[in-house]
Order: C-alpha cells, then structure tokens, then sequence
C-alpha cells in the first residue's frame, strides 16, 4: 500500500506519531510553541482514538516529575516542551537520565527569556546538552514525525535506557505544514514493539528502590554507568536506524553529507538552516562553485568521528550556532566541532557564525554570505575573526 | 569491604534488595564516638529512644552496647544520658 502522506506541521507531525505510538502516559504542560502538540493529542485522546493516560500538570516541573514516576512504574511515557519550560525541568531533566528512564520528548526549540521571546534559536536545547539526554535535531516535519518513532527504539534499548529529545524549531519547523509520508499504525506498533520496564516500582515481587543517597562511595560509578549507556548509544544508533530503514526508505545517519564529498568549503549546521542552506548550495553548484553542507542530526552522542570523516578535506568550515555560551569564544556546535577535528594532522579553517537568536530570520543570502566569507577565507588563509554575528544590526 | 565497580552494580542506584538499609554501614561517617561507663548506665534506655540510627544494642531491656558499623557519632545519646556516662571519643 502506498504511503499516506499528510498535511501537518511539525507540532502536528510529532502528534501524529505520538497518536501512533500510544504511549500509556502523556504528562504535560502546555508552552508556545509546543502548545500544538499536546492540543492535538488531547484532542486524539477525547476522541477515545488513544487510550493514554493524560496527566494535566500544573507546571513543567511536574511534568516531567510525572514522567519520572510513570517510567519507573512501567508505563511507556512521554511529554513535550519548548524554552521556560523546559528551563523549568531542569532538575528532573538529570534525574530522569540518571535513573536511566527512557522518556522521549518533542523539544520545539525556542530562545530563553529574558527578554521573553516566543520564537526560534537553540538556547532551550543547548543548555541543556550536558544533562545526559540523547539530542536529535530534525530539519523539517517528515524528520520530526520519523525521529519520535526511532527514538521510542533508541531510548528504551536495553544498552542504552537513555531518554530523548527531539529537536524542531520553533514556528519555522512547528508551524510550517509540510507534506508528510506516514506509516501505517500497525507499522508503527510493531517496529516499536511493547515496552517492558525491567525495574518496575509496582512489581511487587522484586521490591525495589528508586533514587536513594549515593553519596562518594558509589555516585560516581553510577555516572561511569551513564557515560558507557551513551557510548552504546553511538554503537547501537545506526543498527537500530538499519531496522527502521526499510520501513521509510531513508537513512537517517548521526549526520547528513550534501553536496560535501567534493567540496572545498562547507557550513555546519542544524535543523532547518540545513534546509536554506541546501537552497544555497545548489545555486552556488549551479555556478561552479564546489560548496556542501554538513547537518548534524545527533549531537548526543556526538558524532565527533563522523564528522572528523565528514569535514577532514575541506579547506574551510563554519560551524553555525543558533545559541550564544557567552564565552567570547564562540557557541556550543562550535566549540565541540573544533575540538573534534584537533585529532587532525591537516585541519580546515574555521569560523563561528552566531545567528538567528530569538527568531531572527536567516535567509538565502546571508547563508550565501557566508560561503562567499569561506571562499575568502581560504584565499587570505585564515578568518578574519573567529566568531561572527551573522544578521545582527 | 571491598567495594564493587561500575560493572558490578545495578544501574542508575537502584537498590534491588528489599529491606537491606543495614547492609549500608554508615559508621565511617563518624569522627566521636559514643563510649558507656557500664558501672554507671542504670538502662533507662532513653538513649535507645533517641538514637536516630537504631546504633543503641539491647539484649533483655538492658542497654549493652553501640553498633559502630551504623552509629554515624552525631552524639545525641550522650546529651540525653541522664546519668551522663557516655562521653564522645575520637574514633
């Protein structure tokens, strides 16, 4: 049977296939712009189409409090958020990884107040990179829709049990309709399989603590513990990508090469710049130009080999930051970008562009600016500073 | 005891064991701890009241001792000794 293709946001993308994962429980406070998804799943579930047990919390704290519970009873479990309030589950954020609870969540990404700001950049999410979540940023609906289903897999392998985030952005991704291939439900169902929650809390003939004091003695073994479930989680990514291949007949890689093998110079990037910049690439081809473009789907686990790979022959990169660290020495994919090609006897040029913050619109020509910048450069042989504020008055 | 590493344990700190707080000595927290003068304890056990850790060791209503392996030396026994004959040592 031919695939159904849809109409559908990226919110609605990641209702969709929350609707056909039918988690047993969804807690969740509503935040623009992920408002949208958990409005649509609500609706799902007054229709009787799910039969999820909905918790309305009364903040994302306790949501995601809500989650750590459901998770650890046994219940396969997810939420999603956006900025504010994913800054406001901070604290459970770690916790749900350090108890190993595979929980997936739609991040649509938003800038951080202050000021407030509804809109787009990365600062939500990149704060929250060391928290020990698996990341997976989508350029667009049809990857939001597919990376909340893989990810159901990725989270609740056995090696792994690390919960997830999946990254859109806010408006440009999240409000933007798109045509969408979806999977049959039982497609779905059946690539995901049942959730068997090993340590149970309410199993009551295997008793058990959950979260006691770990104090010198044991904490830091208990974080050796997660630093190998995410090093397994780089091992066993791409077996579980090759399951869910043929059901979708796309490749979703730790990252996507376009146009890169014969380039000379190349933007790195996330999310729906890959999208523009693409755009931007074909019309440089177009004029002899040998530029590419490197997206990074994954940035936990970072995919530092991949890219050593992807990026070893370029004569100069720049690595584009929807976030500022506010470090004077560029943004977060930056700086781990670099640090990876260090392993390099040859490496590229670098530079670092600062964009989009609170929404900002990047456009076709201020991404062709910034080839036009690598192209000079690699003729003066080296950047004129090291990070740059692109589309800033 | 000799502790296990990374490999040897159940992930995220779960404690799969019901009922084996005990087997978590805390006595190594200490830096004072209790010591009875036998010849002037009247056994009124009022420290066994108070002992937050269950570290008092009674054997037929009579205060025979401290559990070291538990007793965490906060010294809360020796300040509610209404005979004071327990004193706080190093150790």
């Amino acid at each position: 049977m031919a695939k159904k293709i849809l109409a559908l946001t990226g919110d609605q993308a990641a209702a969709f296939a929350m609707k056909q994962i039918e988690p047993d429980v969804l807690a969740a406070y509503p935040i623009t712009p992920q408002t949208e998804i958990v409005m649509n799943y609500s609706q799902y579930a007054a229709d009787g189409l799910v039969r999820t047990e909905m918790i309305p919390v009364e903040s994302e704290h306790s949501a995601m409090s809500a989650c750590v519970g459901a998770v650890a009873a046994g219940a396969r479990t997810m939420t999603a958020t956006s900025s504010q309030g994913l800054a406001l589950m901070w604290e459970i954020l770690y916790i749900a990884s350090s108890l190993r609870l595979p929980i997936v969540m739609p991040v649509v990404n938003r800038a951080l107040s202050g000021n407030i700001n509804i809109h787009c950049d990365h600062s939500d999410t990149m704060g929250a990179r060391d928290s020990g979540w698996i990341q997976v940023y989508c350029e667009n609906p049809q990857e939001v829709y597919e990376s909340i289903i893989l990810a159901i897999k990725i989270a609740e392998d056995k090696e792994i049990l690390l919960p997830v985030m999946v990254c859109q952005d806010g408006f440009i991704t999240s409000h933007g309709v798109e045509g969408v291939e979806t999977l049959e439900d039982d497609k779905v169902k059946e690539f995901i399989g049942e959730y068997k929650q090993e340590f149970s809390l309410l199993n009551v003939d295997k008793p058990l603590t959950y979260g006691p004091l770990d104090l010198q003695d044991y904490y830091f073994e208990h974080k050796r513990q997660q630093a190998e479930a995410m090093a397994n989680a780089k091992k066993k990514i791409p077996g579980i990508i090759s399951k869910f291949e043929p059901l979708t007949n796309k490749r979703y890689d730790f990252i996507e090469k376009y146009r890169l093998d014969d380039a000379e110079v190349g933007i790195l990037a996330l999310s729906s710049t890959c999208g523009t910049t693409k755009v931007v690439v074909d019309e440089l081809r177009k004029e002899g130009k040998k530029v590419g473009l490197l997206k990074l789907r994954f940035l936990r686990p970072f995919p530092a080999e991949e890219i050593i790979q992807a990026l070893s022959k370029l004569k100069a990169v720049a690595v584009l930051d929807r976030s500022e660290s506010f470090a004077d020495h560029g943004g977060p994919v930056f700086n781990e970008v670099r640090s990876a090609l260090y392993e390099l006897n040859k490496k590229p040029l670098m530079t670092n562009y600062i964009y989009g913050l609170g929404g900002r619109d990047v456009g076709l020509s201020q991404i062709k600016s910034v080839f036009e910048d690598l192209f000079k450069i690699v003729e003066k042989g080296g950047p004129k500073s090291l990070v740059n504020y692109l589309g800033v008055r | 005891m000799k502790k296990k590493g990374w490999k040897e344990i159940p992930i995220a700190g779960l404690i799969t064991e019901a009922g084996s707080a005990a087997k978590y000595k805390t006595g190594d927290w200490r830096t004072f701890k209790p010591v009875r003068d036998e010849d002037k304890c009247i056994h009124c056990l009022i420290c066994w009241i108070y002992c937050p850790d269950s570290s008092i060791l009674v054997k037929d209503e009579k205060m025979v001792g401290f559990d070291y392996e538990h007793c965490k030396g906060c010294g809360i026994c020796a300040s509610v000794c209404p005979k004071k004959c327990i004193k706080m040592e190093k150790g």
